[in-house]
């Protein structure tokens, strides 16, 4: 169990982390949240960043993958073309996400172990 | 076929078509609550940790790296420095709704804060339609989703050593998310500029700077990308608006 000076000193952890990460969130609306127009390239970044943001989140979650070693990508890879051709067929996201994850769990649990 | 569809959607309620919206993101975020309470509660902290830290940090990743700062009872520097690194690519989400979060009043506060990688995503994507509050279902879209989390951390934290099940793999649903999220998007879009460049750049960096660093460098070239080709995607979104105004003039 912790100690007391611990329970503080965790308690002190999570208000820095918490503070921290609203902090980064509200960043765009303490600039140009309030009253005033925003500027056209703020709007403009609005509107055509998620596109890259959403592109930079799928290697985001790729980043530990090891090419080289292991399965090389393979569960990865498989499930991933999976996802997209289930997607542009179907164009369900539940489908794309059930099945997607449901044969990159069977690919490392059973197949590539 | 087509007008059924329209009238049955109509009947949806707010809470039901946010439901609808968030449940690609409910399976990934219960299992991932319940690995990290399971995490925090072999670092030694009772379940009710899990279930303030999830409520008022609401960070996923941030909150495994949380689980290693707090049993190293790391400097609050230090815990505050990571933090920065790491959930920094938040600072990027909120210009998309910019316009729309300080009208929605009382709860603009918590959707500000609660605006998470899979909240921001399904958010992007969703098109409210217009007999529905739009205002209303983001809220419950936001709101729908930290409550998975909350409630897989409190699991993990009570109970995750009776899960038998082999989850292994379980977190490739969020990646699987942005995937079909992607492929949405490259549909829709006249221009695949911002994809390619997120998708350049994301690799350029992993490769330089490595898989711990390279996310923020990454995505403030795509923003520079972006600016620089203004008025190219500018140009091509005006003359896609002509082309359907002519559509319908047909």
């Amino acid at each position: 169990m912790v100690i007391n000076m611990d329970i503080i000193h965790s308690i002190a952890i999570i208000a820095v982390v918490s503070g921290c990460t609203i902090l980064i969130r509200a960043v765009p609306f303490f600039l140009f949240g309030g009253n005033r127009q925003v500027p056209g390239v703020i709007h403009y970044l609005g509107k055509f960043l998620p596109c890259a943001i959403m592109a930079t989140l799928v290697i985001y979650c790729l980043r530990n993958v090891k090419l080289t070693e292991g399965a090389h990508g393979f569960p990865e890879l498989i499930s991933i073309a999976l996802v997209i051709g289930l997607h542009i067929w179907k164009k369900n996201i539940l489908i794309s996400v059930g099945l997607g994850t449901i044969c990159y769990m069977v690919l490392i649990q059973i197949i590539f172990t | 076929m087509k007008i059924e569809g329209k009238t049955k959607e109509k009947k949806l309620s707010c809470i039901q078509y946010a439901f609808r919206q968030s449940v690609p993101v409910m399976l990934g975020y219960i299992f991932l609550g319940i690995a990290f309470g399971l995490m925090l509660q072999d670092a030694g902290y009772h379940f009710l940790w899990a279930f303030v830290i999830s409520i008022v940090v609401y960070a996923g990743s941030m909150q495994f790296v949380m689980v290693t700062l707090l049993s190293s009872g790391a400097s609050l520097l230090y815990t505050a420095v990571m933090t920065l690194f790491i959930n920094g690519r938040h600072i990027f989400y909120g210009f998309s709704f910019i316009e729309k979060y300080p009208k929605m009043g009382k709860v603009y506060p918590y959707m500000v804060f609660s605006l998470t990688d899979e909240t921001y995503s399904v958010l992007c994507r969703a098109k409210v339609p217009s007999e529905i509050d739009e205002k209303k279902v983001m809220f419950y879209i936001s709101f729908l989703d930290q409550c998975y989390w909350v409630v897989g951390s409190t699991i993990g934290g009570l109970a995750g050593q009776l899960i038998t099940f082999n989850s292994t793999g379980i977190d490739f649903s969020m990646t699987a998310l942005f995937v079909a999220i992607v492929v949405e998007q490259w549909q829709e879009s006249k221009s695949h500029v911002p994809a390619v460049a997120g998708f350049l750049m994301s690799l350029l960096f992993l490769l330089i700077f490595g898989a711990d660093r390279f996310i923020l460098p990454s995505l403030l070239m795509s923003v520079i990308i972006l600016v620089a080709a203004r008025k190219h995607l500018e140009k091509e979104e005006e003359k896609e608006k002509n082309r359907e105004m002519e559509g319908r003039a047909w």
